[in-house]
């Protein structure tokens, strides 16, 4: 248990040094800083000196050995733009894309369970057989096209819901929350909507299949032989065996979900941080983009090794199965 | 085995009626959605190609866009007229050949980009599989890192980076080729994956091992004896990560990152018509969004059917 514990950490610790390596190549690659931080006039013998004292004559190694070090205690330098800390920006702005990632996630349970169950338990109702057909229809919809879409009946023909910008958002600690206000839930509905859409599909043929396999085994058969309600054996018996892998699913796709917000929060100028690393990839503002990159690799990666340990634990034939 | 009755037995059959009479054109053509998803796609990739005989205007040659012509809507809404079926965008370009054209460069580069994944992950896969040890350890962790970091993140960052540092006079041609990199690099871990699990199975087999006895060399045996039999899964996977190169083209080009604006994929052209969405001229956008919609549906119909047909286990 522990030993797989230890080599799943250490996996996980392997991966991040990769996504910082890489990050400290995309430094390596975009210019040089002393230019940026001298004017034209300086010397040769300043900028050999500044180069000295960011450590830029160091050895490779050295010098991705402090990139490293820094990372770990949220230390990106500042913004190339507007000269701002890099980790106080991505702080501001992560809780709108934590709120938003976290009410697609709701919505996509809440509504693809529901839906899963119907498929599985009316498989051969015509209602059922379009579902499944639909399901294949939302997983291929590009994400932006959604987003576009909603916009375009919700906001622009019927005008209903706004269609950029977060509300009002009221202040808790250093959390921003849209929840509080109306129109900050207004304004959250169609991007959650839109992010959740690829979701509750994922979620209904997730649900569906497990269903499907749950439905042939003998203790369901021995239910019903006893007489119980059908309600009762589907939802009770069979959906409950079912719950395990939607929630590995889930808290698997939220790290994905939360890189994947990026798109939404384009389409609808969400200010998460998404669009912060779409503005800076436009203007190349380097230690942004590398603050991103890390931040959500992390959420993703520490994710995935909490829910293949929790698994480990609950379930002891995936320990044999690692070897 | 219905099939059995009208073969001839005298004569050997071509390959082509052997696939007619197969399974696989048999479960095709009583799948009515996978009828429908292979027509529209075969449509799609007609006209696309044939765009620039179709289309009534070359939407590259900036001298043919007339200003007076800009903003027209459909041709059935009041104010629209012939040749612009679906209307035009502000710069007087006409939709329906945006869209031919655009859809032209989303699948080039949805093929271009599944082509270079396909020839690197199926090398990488045979490699590690067939020789194991400290190379086939090496090859499957660089496809673990890779499969560990959300796959749109990726993407972003070498399309942009590789199209800053691009010399000018590459970046016309040399954008789309970042493009099919930066989707590439992604996908040929599937591959690699699917190859290397099929080769481990198939080289430990007696036919190989006879090869081997005989004297045929690594490379042989690798590309004539195992390759072929780990084709199948591979088509699939090829098949459905088609749709996923269109949807990610689309996806890095929507955020800027892609085909830029004078040689607009689909993407580009959904981007640019968002700036409109407000102004009232919807079918800037919305036509471009249906074409890709029907596009990638298309494809990934056709693979949904593909692996369920080809997956023994459902058989």
């Amino acid at each position: 248990m522990l030993a797989f514990i230890i080599k799943r950490t250490i996996n996980a610790i392997f991966v991040m040094l990769s996504v910082t390596f890489l990050a400290f190549i995309i430094f390596q690659f975009v210019g040089d800083p002393v230019r940026q931080m001298l004017n034209e006039q300086a010397t040769q013998a300043q900028r050999d000196a500044l180069r000295d004292k960011l450590g830029l004559n160091d050895p490779f190694l050295v010098q991705f050995g402090k990139f490293v070090g820094n990372a770990v205690q949220g230390d990106f330098g500042v913004s190339f733009r507007n000269q701002q800390d890099v980790m106080t920006m991505i702080a501001d702005r992560f809780p709108a894309t934590f709120e938003l990632v976290l009410v697609a996630t709701f919505i996509s349970i809440v509504v693809g369970m529901p839906l899963g169950v119907l498929t599985a338990i009316r498989r051969r109702s015509w209602y059922a057989e379009s579902l499944q057909f639909v399901s294949i229809i939302g997983i291929s919809l590009p994400s932006f096209v959604v987003g576009i879409g909603l916009i375009l009946v919700f906001s622009v023909w019927l005008g209903w819901f706004p269609a950029f910008g977060r509300g009002d958002t009221v202040d808790i600690g250093w959390w921003s929350t849209g929840l509080l206000t109306s129109s900050g839930r207004m304004a959250l509905f169609l991007p959650a909507l839109s992010l959740s859409l690829f979701q509750i599909t994922l979620v209904m043929r997730l649900v569906r299949a497990e269903m499907l396999e749950v439905l042939r085994a003998d203790f369901i058969k021995f239910a019903r032989a006893r007489g119980i309600p059908a309600r009762v054996v589907h939802f009770r018996h069979a959906l409950r065996n079912t719950l395990m892998p939607v929630v590995t699913m889930t808290a698997m796709q939220f790290g994905g979900l939360i890189a994947f917000a990026l798109v939404t929060e384009t389409v609808f100028q969400w200010p998460g941080m998404g669009l912060l690393f779409i503005q800076a990839v436009t203007f190349v503002d380097v230690p942004i983009m590398a603050a991103y990159l890390c931040v959500v690799a992390f959420i993703f990666v520490f994710l995935n090794a909490v829910v293949d340990m929790t698994y480990a634990i609950i379930d002891p034939r995936l320990r044999g199965s690692e070897q | 085995m219905a099939n059995l009755e009208h073969r001839k037995p005298a004569a050997q059959p071509t390959r082509l009626q052997r696939f007619f009479d197969g399974d696989l054109w048999w479960s095709f053509k009583s799948h009515k959605a996978a009828v429908g998803a292979a027509i529209v796609l075969l449509v799609l990739i007609v006209t696309a190609f044939l765009a620039p005989v179709l289309s009534p205007q070359n939407p590259y040659d900036l001298s043919s866009l007339e200003l007076w012509n800009a903003e027209l809507p459909p041709v059935w809404i009041e104010g629209g007229r012939l040749p612009f079926l679906l209307g035009t965008d502000v710069q007087g370009r006409d939709i329906v050949s945006g869209i031919l054209y655009g859809t032209r460069i989303s699948i080039i580069i949805g093929i271009a980009s599944v082509a270079v994944s396909l020839v690197v992950g199926i090398l990488f896969g045979l490699i590690a599989g067939y020789f194991g040890g400290w190379v086939d350890n090496l090859l499957m962790r660089i496809g673990d890192v890779l499969l560990s970091i959300p796959i749109i993140l990726v993407a972003i960052l070498v399309s942009s980076i590789a199209q800053a540092f691009l010399p000018p006079h590459l970046r016309e041609a040399g954008v789309a080729a970042v493009l099919v990199l930066s989707i590439a690099m992604y996908s040929w871990v599937q591959y690699a994956r699917v190859v290397r699990a099929q080769t481990m199975v198939e080289r430990r087999k007696e036919y190989v091992m006879a090869s081997k006895l005989v004297g045929t060399p690594a490379r042989r045996l690798m590309l004539k004896h195992i390759l072929p039999n780990t084709m199948t899964p591979i088509f699939v996977t090829a098949t459905l990560n088609f749709g996923l190169a269109i949807l990610i083209e689309a996806t890095l080009s929507f955020l800027g990152v892609g085909m830029p604006p004078n040689q607009p994929s689909l993407g580009t052209l959904i981007r640019i018509g968002n700036q409109y969405l407000f102004s009232g001229s919807w079918w800037i956008v919305l036509f471009p969004s249906l074409q890709l919609c029907l596009l990638v549906v298309a494809v990934n119909m056709l693979g949904d059917w593909l692996r369920d047909a080809l997956n023994p286990k459902l058989r």
